[in-house]
């Protein structure tokens, strides 16, 4: 019977990993699908993004409350995650401990552990409260629907219930362990107080032992395949999305390059246009337009909101919500993915085009983001396909370019008046 | 009271007929050209590179829209035609400091002409003026026109977030000798006046409030006798604010360049 276990554990290994991967397959062709940008320059500031912003999470210390709630649960991902290693390795070996050999370093885990677990309770329950007592604000909105909401609750539930598998099976083992005379492996400070509750049947205990292990391990692997249907991705994303965030100036957007060529051949008719690529178009009006980069902020976006309550725009009433934007981006990809073939776009059917005029380009949106999220470059293409492909811009801005074109300036005024400023300038003082 | 003194305004084709070629190229932009309001801070401007005696000219009648708001509203084809344009007459120039009064054109210029061919250093006024305090190039007198005065400065957002400058235009005011008085929201988090993204040239979306309220509320907070700018499309959007939000006390919007001229009574 001893041969059992382990191959149940290899069994749920492979399945959940094999399912994992087959979703992370959907997604990552879903990112590829996405028009070329080049994010390979300057490796050093992006290694520097990831690690300040994704694995520092300096970001979120913008706002340190719920950083320092979110850095319990992520430091108690981290380390709790390490054990798990040592979990399976027993459960594959049929030893016990088997990080054990580690010495005091083991004894710190497993001590840290335990803290950090019941800080993790903690720190869901607080953060249970926030969502849906307290209720703060930005997790609120039109695009924070019960879907939504419902998942920000299941991950708080799922956390809570893993903590608890890990918490009852340490109680277990040491109170099994003072049943015998064997010396306890590792530190369990808080375990050791409450483990008397499970009372002294050696068969029970080893049965609760049992139950937790399980409980904990099926939970995580449930865990990482719930992971890619959820918010929760940005656990796995934020690091590549930290990496592959703009290096330049936050200001600059980019200057397509098949408009390039079109103004080139404007200004010099001798100049040969190359063919385009086949679906390209000026600006984007789907996902497939957009950039490999803007789809993969939607699979990492956590829904926190920090970006559309810094949206001047949202703030003052307009339609816009940067989150919005980027859950859209998220939800087409998604629906192309499940083999969406009605006649929808992102553009229209998703977005509509008082949401995007109503953008100042301001970038607080980026600036807000813990996980280097873009809203602008999406909310630009999109104007750019109204714009280019279907003259659909307000009526007022097309005045602004023909006075452009015209005139050289965005107001109705001669370019002839130019310099008239410059007529009648004195000064009280010269060089002295 | 010493007598006024007409500025003759270099013109960047003359100093070319005779093969100059000046330190630096101011670029007016269009609000600095045509905005009544703008143009006496593009005068002010002018007042100090006058009195500073570097080697400076403009483009005049050859300047055009550096296309800011045409890219920012989509408009792709007619921004890089302007840019290509603009680059080709800065280049033939062999331009290599441009001097700017406005965020737009400055972050435009600096990180998006690059790309189409124009590579030039790119100085925002404020930078500028603060370099020429550092450099002892710019003596600010000793006289008391903000002593104690309470300024408070709005971010522009290209200057600010897109293009991280925060400091200098902070440093001009202090050099002052003024009273420096932060709005809650400044810096990285300083809040947009609602012009950007080419908002300047359309009404805004339907909403509960106009953005350059809620900037000009947050200002006005502060206790602020002056609410100093580094942009002319933020002076417009909080002039016009500040006579919604507080006509009585009418709160002048000022832009660095003219809280220096007037410190220097130029």
């Amino acid at each position: 019977m001893e041969f059992i276990e382990p191959i149940l554990l290899l069994l749920l290994i492979v399945t959940a990993v094999w399912m994992f991967s087959r979703r992370a397959k959907g997604i990552l062709g879903s990112i590829y699908s996405g028009r070329p940008l080049n994010r390979n320059d300057n490796p050093g500031k992006r290694l520097n993004n990831l690690l300040l912003v994704a694995l520092g999470q300096r970001k979120m210390f913008q706002r340190v409350v719920p950083a320092l709630l979110h850095a319990f649960i992520y430091v108690g991902f981290l380390l709790i995650n390490i054990e798990v290693i040592g979990m399976i390795l027993d459960g594959l070996t049929g030893n016990h401990h088997t990080l054990s050999f580690w010495g005091a370093g083991y004894r710190f885990l497993t001590a840290s552990n335990e803290v950090l677990a019941f800080l993790v309770i903690f720190v869901c329950i607080l953060l249970l409260w926030r969502r849906n007592i307290s209720k703060v604000t930005r997790f609120s909105g039109e695009e924070m629907q019960l879907p939504q909401k419902r998942d920000a609750n299941i991950i708080l539930y799922i956390e809570i219930v893993l903590m608890i598998g890990l918490i009852v099976m340490n109680m277990a083992n040491v109170q099994l362990n003072s049943l015998s005379t064997e010396t306890l492996t590792g530190s369990y400070p808080i375990s050791s107080i409450l483990s008397g509750v499970l009372g002294t049947q050696p068969a029970t205990l080893h049965l609760i032992e049992r139950i937790g292990y399980w409980f904990h391990l099926i939970g995580i692997f449930a865990f990482l395949n719930y992971l890619p249907f959820s918010k929760h991705l940005h656990i796995l994303m934020a690091f590549p999305n930290t990496y592959f965030f703009k290096t330049e100036s936050v200001g600059k957007l980019t200057s397509p390059l098949n408009v390039t060529h079109e103004v080139n051949a404007m200004l010099d008719p001798s100049y040969i246009v190359p063919p385009a690529p086949e679906g390209m178009s000026f600006g984007a009006k789907d996902v497939a337009q957009l950039s490999w980069k803007t789809l993969m902020d939607g699979f990492t976006c956590t829904e926190c909101g920090r970006c559309t309550s810094a949206c001047p725009a949202n703030i003052t009433g307009k339609r816009l919500s940067p989150r919005k934007i980027i859950m859209n981006i998220r939800d087409r990809q998604e629906a192309i993915l499940a083999g969406s073939e009605e006649n929808i776009t992102l553009l229209g059917d998703y977005i509509s085009a008082e949401e995007l005029w109503a953008c100042t380009t301001c970038n607080a949106c980026v600036q807000e983001c813990p996980v280097n999220i873009d809203p602008v470059a999406p909310i630009l293409e999109l104007r750019r396909y109204l714009v280019m492909e279907q003259s659909a811009a307000p009526n007022s801005l097309n005045a602004m370019f023909t006075n452009i074109e015209n005139n050289g300036s965005p107001w109705a005024i001669p370019a002839a008046d130019r310099f008239n400023w410059a007529q009648e300038i004195e000064t009280n003082q010269t060089r002295n | 009271m010493p007598e006024k003194k007409k500025i003759k305004v270099p013109v960047m084709a003359d100093l070319a007929a005779t093969q100059q070629l000046p330190e630096i190229l101011f670029w007016v932009g269009c609000a600095g050209s045509f905005d009544d309001r703008y143009l006496r801070v593009t005068q002010d401007i002018v007042r100090i590179l006058d009195y500073i005696g570097i080697s400076w000219a403009v483009l005049g009648p050859e300047e055009s829209c550096s296309g800011d708001p045409a890219k920012r509203a989509g408009n792709e084809f007619l921004f890089q035609f302007q840019a290509l344009q603009n680059i080709s007459i800065l280049n033939a120039y062999g331009i290599r400091k441009i001097l700017t009064a406005c965020p737009h054109c400055f972050n435009t210029i600096k990180n998006e002409y690059p790309e189409l061919g124009g590579n030039y250093e790119v100085l925002h006024h404020s930078q500028f003026i603060q370099q020429l305090i550092d450099e002892g190039k710019l003596r600010l007198s000793d006289n008391e026109t903000y002593k104690g005065k309470k300024i408070t400065f709005h971010d522009s957002c290209y200057l600010g977030r897109a293009n991280e400058v925060y400091e200098a235009p902070r440093q001009v005011i202090e050099a002052l000798d003024a009273n420096l008085v932060e709005m809650k929201r400044c810096k990285q988090n300083g809040l947009c006046c609602g012009a950007g993204g080419a908002q300047m040239f359309k009404e805004p979306e339907k909403g509960n409030q106009d953005i350059n309220i809620a900037r000009t509320e947050e200002a006005v907070n502060t206790g602020a006798e002056i609410i100093a700018a580094g942009c002319p499309f933020c002076m417009t959007m909080l002039t016009d604010g500040i006579k919604r939000v507080s006509p009585e006390k009418n709160i002048p919007v000022m832009d660095i360049a003219e809280l220096v001229a007037r410190k220097l009574d130029l």
